[in-house]
């Protein structure tokens, strides 16, 4: 850890962020705050902005309007000191193919002007940190989805950040994979690492994320922590019912009890209403019924709604 | 516009990325240098010498692989610059997407993009310093002089990546590259004075060759092979260094536009 921000500076501060490409609206007046070794989520479906964002912070693309700073430094002037002290897990594979999994950790240790004895201290630390000593000497072609996920991921450790930001890091991986980099990222905020992240996993955002915001169309529709965000937006409970008539519609309509239709499935926001319940099972009893747990992913359906996106 | 302080030291990084996978490769890499003059003196000389005795060039006869062989390390110059900063850049840049990777490590977008051109050069002045080599084993190279065509081929490699990666800048797909290589690489290949005199050509063509950078390239080269040339080396060897920097800047300038959305 270099430390080197004090603590009441916020690591990420964005204020009224905007970006724009000709004539559309990527990002739209955006503000949120990333406190020292906090994980941050940035959720939203296709197309809301998520990574439009991202690249701001890390200075690839340059801002259209507002305000930005990372560990207290303006990014449009300072984006190399930034750099220098974050490490960035893009979306898409970026690995350099020409070269070994080694060579991959130690050439880029140079772009940041690593001495190579520390930078080869590193590599081999990291490799045994993702399990990937056995690949060392392999050609980055040979690996699979998750080795080169995890690689990508050691290489943005390199410089040993006091940021990391990961844009989709589980995006297509298998369960397996998918749980070892959960784990390895758990392990790195218990280092104090701060951690900013995009994903389409709900499951992931609500175990591995402190605080986090959902936006779409460029706005921020709503931010805070996982479990108060369920109980502001959706409550505790939800009743699914397959098949449902108009009867039972008209039936929630008329006590203004919120609820979406998904195809067959009728989505109850209940909020403990143990009248629905008991309706449920006395007047609409023939129909199939589930009662469970709200997640954030009917949070997230219920803000961005249930159309498909693409 | 080249934002003030984005060009430093640190582009010698990049190129180090291409050294070490030039080198995995380097046996391969060398095989073409070695040989190609090999097989371009042995077919012109075989194949000419019953054509084309001797011919005049600066007021010294010479026989036509004299004439050539300098001819030979400007074209492999052009080559290899040319296409080390279209294709082999575009798909490190398209493809690969490399150079987002670095763009995400305290490089500027205009080191990645120098670092690729002066790459590009290096492997010209590598691959003319083999030439060299062999093109002295047959008697083509005067030495020590001859040893100035190294340096001189880094700018050439300069001057082709440059204008390489100037339309690396503004092509829309790798299979628009045939364009510049059709309309530009190789009218030059062959009216640079390469294969004959340009002041056997009309006047009409001899200033259209003037225009060409391979034309003052091969000057120059045949200026340090044989120890004359047709025309003022200064004003070669300035028009090179022109040539140069404006296509450095229209490629910074091009690839900024290209990569920074």
């Amino acid at each position: 850890m270099n430390g080197s921000t004090p603590a009441s500076i916020p690591i990420i501060e964005v204020a009224q962020l905007c970006k724009r490409y000709d004539g559309f609206i990527a990002v739209d007046s955006i503000s949120f705050t990333v406190r020292a070794g906090e994980c941050f989520g940035l959720l939203g479906p296709n197309g809301a902005g998520k990574t439009s964002a991202i690249r701001m912070i890390y200075g690839f693309t340059p801002l259209s309007g507002g305000r930005l700073r990372v560990f207290g430094l303006d990014i449009a002037t300072h984006w190399r000191q930034i750099r220098a002290r974050i490490g960035v897990c893009q979306q898409d594979n970026t690995l350099d193919p020409d070269l070994t999994v080694l060579q991959n950790l130690d050439i880029f240790a140079g772009y940041f002007q690593i001495p190579s004895r520390l930078a080869r201290e590193r590599a081999d630390e990291l490799l045994h940190f993702f399990a990937l000593e056995k690949k060392r000497d392999a050609k980055v072609g040979e690996l699979s989805g998750g080795l080169a996920r995890r690689l990508t991921l050691a290489r943005a450790l390199i410089n040993d950040p006091e940021l990391i930001i990961l844009d989709e890091p589980t995006t297509g991986l298998d369960p397996q994979s998918r749980h070892l980099l959960w784990d390895r990222l758990q392990r790195l905020r218990a280092r104090g690492k701060t951690l900013l992240l995009t994903t389409h996993y709900m499951e992931e955002a609500a175990q591995l994320c402190d605080r986090l915001l959902i936006m779409d169309h460029g706005k921020i529709l709503i931010q805070g922590n996982p479990a108060g965000l369920i109980t502001d937006h959706i409550g505790a409970s939800i009743i699914e019912v397959v098949g449902a008539g108009p009867e039972l519609t008209a039936f929630l309509s008329d006590r203004h009890i919120d609820f979406d239709r998904m195809g067959q499935r009728l989505i109850i926001y209940n909020h403990g209403d143990n009248e629905v319940e008991q309706a449920l099972r006395t007047t609409f009893h023939h129909q199939q019924c589930t009662f469970r747990t709200a997640t954030l992913e009917d949070v997230f359906l219920r803000l961005t709604g249930r159309e498909l996106r693409e | 516009m080249i934002p003030r302080g984005n060009i430093s030291w640190r582009f010698l990084s990049v190129w180090r990325r291409n050294l070490i996978v030039y080198r995995r490769i380097w046996k391969v890499n060398f095989m073409v240098p070695l040989l190609e003059p090999a097989f371009y003196i042995l077919a012109f000389g075989l194949g000419f010498q019953g054509l084309v005795t001797e011919l005049s060039y600066g007021g010294q006869a010479l026989t036509y692989t004299q004439f050539m062989a300098p001819a030979l390390i400007g074209i492999s110059i052009m080559y290899n610059s040319f296409f080390e900063t279209t294709y082999a850049s575009f798909v490190r840049m398209y493809y690969q997407k490399t150079f987002d990777g670095m763009m995400t490590t305290p490089l500027s977008l205009e080191e990645i993009i120098l670092a690729e051109i002066v790459w590009s050069a290096t492997k010209a002045a590598a691959a003319a310093l083999i030439m060299l080599l062999v093109l002295g084993l047959f008697g083509f190279v005067a030495f020590p002089s001859g040893l100035l065509v190294v340096p001189l081929a880094f700018l050439g490699g300069l001057a082709f990546g440059a204008v390489g990666m100037f339309f690396t800048g503004i092509t829309p797909s790798i299979d628009m590259f045939n364009l510049p290589i059709f309309l530009f690489i190789t009218p030059m290949f062959l009216f640079s004075g390469t294969f004959f005199p340009v002041a056997g050509l009309p006047s009409w063509a001899q200033s259209v060759a003037l225009c060409f950078p391979l034309f003052h390239l091969v000057e120059l080269i045949r200026l340090f092979c044989l120890g004359r040339v047709e025309t003022a080396p200064l004003l070669s060897f300035s028009y090179l260094i022109v040539f140069t920097l404006s296509f450095l800047l229209l490629a910074l300038t091009t690839m900024r536009r290209r990569l920074i959305k």
